[in-house]
């Protein structure tokens, strides 16, 4: 089974947990600057809203890549950037449409989610839960939930 | 590392920027923030400086565990002489500017002088440099502060701390503003930035921040999570119903100072409460309260973002206040709603936006309101000083004297000055309800005895967060005690006072202190810095910080008589709850406190004391 990144934007505080821990887990240092998910404040709405890369099935950064530096985790569906292939041309943050794709210029290579191997460190991070790691198949598991639970077609007791 | 062992001197008066090696000497003794800022601080000026001359100076200072996965380790403190007591200032704040100045690569930062023309402070990893604030940023609020220099640094990450108008002005009780809404509020440190003529600091920092130890840090921060997450207040109440929470609890018990502390309880209270703050306007179907926010890294979100209704009179044609923006925390919805007899939710939140806006500590500012609302009913001042009707009550005159004090506007220019000054000013200085000079926050000490001895000794005069006994005395926080009575309080008091000056130290939010203990707190710093950190050592830090500030105050010139409260709290008795018939028996509980804390009589650290703690 294949698992996704479930982001539920409605509760996340905007504690930047997951960013931490995104570098943490990537650099060995606390340092969100250099994490793959971000969040975005929407500060007249009072919104925050964690987005990272979604890990497109016909991914645009890795066929725009001329050497081949991006391939897929055959376990996670991950696109993962092999840092010894990748040599900074910056082709794939322009080919991906969402922006997920960065270049790191301490490491002259470029970024993006890698779902950690299939543990991923913001998911583990999110004290709220707005970040969970879920089958990819059902990300619309819990949305269907709450509308199932709004279904009642037993009849009414009589007022 | 911890500490990047970096402090940037900024000297304002010939403008520039120099880094210098941390005194790591220092951090043993005052681990970080708080203590190591203050022993720079009292290292460095002369404890009668005038405060807002150019021989004061103000640091901008983090902790060993600001920006790092510490829950709630992101705040920073400002450290000074502030100029509304004279004492020392610490005022501290969350958002994400500290965490932020720590990624850039520095512990602290050194304002010294004055510049000759504003200026603004931008930093850029190891890159700082003074920049012309004229014709571009002074003049303008906090908010469009912010927006303009991320606009000309081409930068959205920026982070920014800064003074509005009421900082400019000297506002005594102005307040430095970072991330829109979060503050280092109290003591006018803001002024001290003004007078200093820096509007600005802008950051930008992607050098991240490392720990001794890893992987046992994370599981030590991970422990601690698990008990934030679990307490019943930082797990459910804070992030529900933020500090308001306390708005009918205090109430309820006869502490909630009313009408300038005339009462000691408010008959609108639930109308300003957490609770109200739920529920939907009749007029819009929308509930004042949007959501709850973080500061960095903090895992218990107890923030208010808050919605103005569109429709109520303070915001009637003004869409620059109708998106959501910081909103009432327990402290503001008292000091602008209890203690001025107020109960107009939306209005309340109006004058805590133009607070947050252009800089003002809320809680001075209500409290001085509230003295001029009393001097007002007593016939003292009258419309002609005011320029409005000012009865207790009135949200229009509360609203007014808002807009009229951040602007630096008519009567404004006089409350600005803080209640001390105006109530002496217009012979009334018996209705200034401060404690060296500042006034009181939102628990009135009749009905919760230990906060009077607590107030009376807070170093930086009247305030809750340099001992907060109401955790204990009315949330049982470690241990219940009774609010009623004095017995216990000097070591209570001293107690809370110690370990806060330590929770102040590490770059940690003194809120966690609702479910952690030092016990808890130990193994994060431990794992994270170098060297040894146990308990007996921080006990022994907070308690020489304690004592060190309390130097620096003598040195300054106050005296044990200084550790007093208001007439009014101690001979005038509450009127109803709980309390009543209560004053503050202040007198009960000092003298056991001078002898619990190694000090003469005359409340000066005795020679074995200063030994003990290495002073």
């Amino acid at each position: 089974m294949q698992r996704s990144l479930l982001i539920n934007p409605d509760i996340c505080t905007g504690c930047l947990q997951c960013e931490m821990a995104c570098s943490f887990e990537h650099f060995g240092m606390i340092n969100p600057s250099k994490s793959v998910i971000k969040v975005f404040e929407f500060h007249h709405d009072g919104r925050k809203v964690p987005y990272t890369c979604t890990q497109c099935a016909e991914a645009w950064c890795l066929h725009a890549c001329p050497v081949e530096a991006i391939v897929i985790n055959k376990e996670t569906g991950a696109k993962v950037i092999l840092e010894d292939v990748c040599v900074g041309c910056k082709v794939c943050t322009i080919a991906c449409p969402f922006g997920t794709v960065n270049y790191n210029h301490d490491s002259g290579k470029v970024m993006k989610c890698d779902l950690c191997g299939g543990d991923p460190a913001c998911a583990l991070a999110c004290p709220t839960g707005a970040i969970t790691y879920v089958d990819s198949d059902w990300t619309g598991l819990e949305r269907m939930r709450q509308w199932a639970a709004k279904t009642d077609s037993r009849p009414k007791a009589q007022a | 590392m911890a500490w990047h062992k970096q402090v940037l001197r900024v000297n304002l008066s010939k403008g520039t920027c120099k880094a210098e090696p941390l005194n790591m000497k220092w951090v043993q003794d005052y681990l970080g923030q708080r203590g190591l800022a203050t022993k720079y601080l009292v290292e460095e000026i002369d404890p009668k400086v005038d405060p807002l001359s150019p021989d004061n100076k103000m640091i901008f200072v983090t902790g060993p565990l600001t920006g790092t996965m510490a829950s709630t380790g992101g705040r920073y403190s400002v450290v000074t002489k502030g100029p509304l007591t004279g004492a020392v200032a610490c005022s501290n704040s969350g958002g994400y500017f500290g965490a932020e100045l720590k990624m850039a690569g520095w512990d602290m930062i050194i304002f010294e002088g004055k510049s000759p023309k504003p200026v603004y402070l931008l930093i850029q990893n190891e890159k700082a440099e003074l920049l012309p604030a004229e014709n571009f940023i002074w003049g303008k609020s906090t908010w469009d502060t912010e927006e303009l220099l991320k606009k000309k640094h081409q930068d959205p990450l920026i982070r920014v701390s800064s003074i509005g108008r009421a900082g400019e002005n000297k506002v005594l009780f102005a307040a430095i503003v970072n991330d829109l809404h979060r503050a280092a509020g109290r003591s006018g440190v803001g002024a001290v930035m003004g007078s200093k003529n820096l509007k600005a600091v802008a950051v930008r920092g992607t050098k991240g921040v490392t720990v001794a130890n890893p992987k046992e840090f994370m599981k030590a921060t991970i422990a601690a999570k698990k008990v934030l997450a679990d307490s019943a207040v930082t797990g459910q109440g804070l992030p529900k119903f933020g500090t308001q929470v306390l708005m009918n609890v205090i109430n309820e018990i006869g502490a909630s100072p009313t009408r300038n502390h005339r009462d000691v309880q408010f008959e609108g209270a639930s109308k300003i409460s957490a609770e109200a703050m739920h529920e939907k306007r009749p007029t819009d179907g929308k509930a004042n309260l949007v959501t709850n926010q973080a500061c960095f890294g903090c895992t218990i979100a107890c923030g208010r973002i808050s919605k103005i209704d569109e429709t109520h009179w303070t915001v009637k044609n003004k869409p620059e206040y109708w998106g959501a923006s910081g909103g009432l925390e327990y402290e503001a919805a008292w000091a602008l709603g209890n203690d001025n007899g107020v109960d107009d939710l939306e209005a309340l939140t109006y004058a805590n936006f133009i607070c947050n806006e252009d800089g003002m500590d809320p809680i001075t500012f209500g409290a001085t309101v509230a003295a001029a609302m009393e001097l007002y009913e007593m016939g003292v001042i009258t419309e002609k000083d005011t320029g409005i009707k000012a009865p207790f009550g009135s949200a229009e005159a509360l609203c007014k004297f808002t807009e009229w004090t951040a602007h630096g506007e008519g009567f404004g220019k006089i409350l600005g000055l803080g209640s001390k000054r105006m109530c002496e000013k217009y012979g009334h200085p018996e209705l200034s309800m401060t404690v060296k000079g500042q006034e009181f926050p939102a628990y009135d000490s009749r009905g919760i005895q230990g906060m009077g001895l607590a107030y009376a000794t807070s170093n930086r005069g009247a305030c809750h967060l340099r001992g907060y006994t109401v955790a204990s005395e009315v949330m049982g926080i470690p241990v219940k005690t009774d609010p009623l009575t004095t017995d216990g309080k000097a070591g209570l008091v001293k107690a809370f006072q110690d370990a806060t000056a330590v929770v102040d130290s590490t770059g940690l939010c003194v809120f966690t202190t609702f479910a952690w203990t030092l016990n808890d707190i130990q193994p994060q710093l431990q794992t994270a810095c170098e060297g040894d950190w146990s308990l007996e050592k921080l006990n022994l830090v907070g308690e020489r910080i304690w004592n060190m500030e309390r130097e620096f105050n003598n040195a300054a010139g106050f005296t044990a008589k200084d550790d007093t409260l208001p007439k009014r709290l101690l001979t005038e008795a509450a009127k109803t709850g709980p309390a009543k018939g209560k004053v503050n028996e202040l007198g009960k509980m000092l003298p056991e406190y001078y002898k619990l804390r190694g000090w003469t009589p005359d409340g000066v650290p005795t020679k074995e004391t200063r030994q003990r703690l290495g002073l």
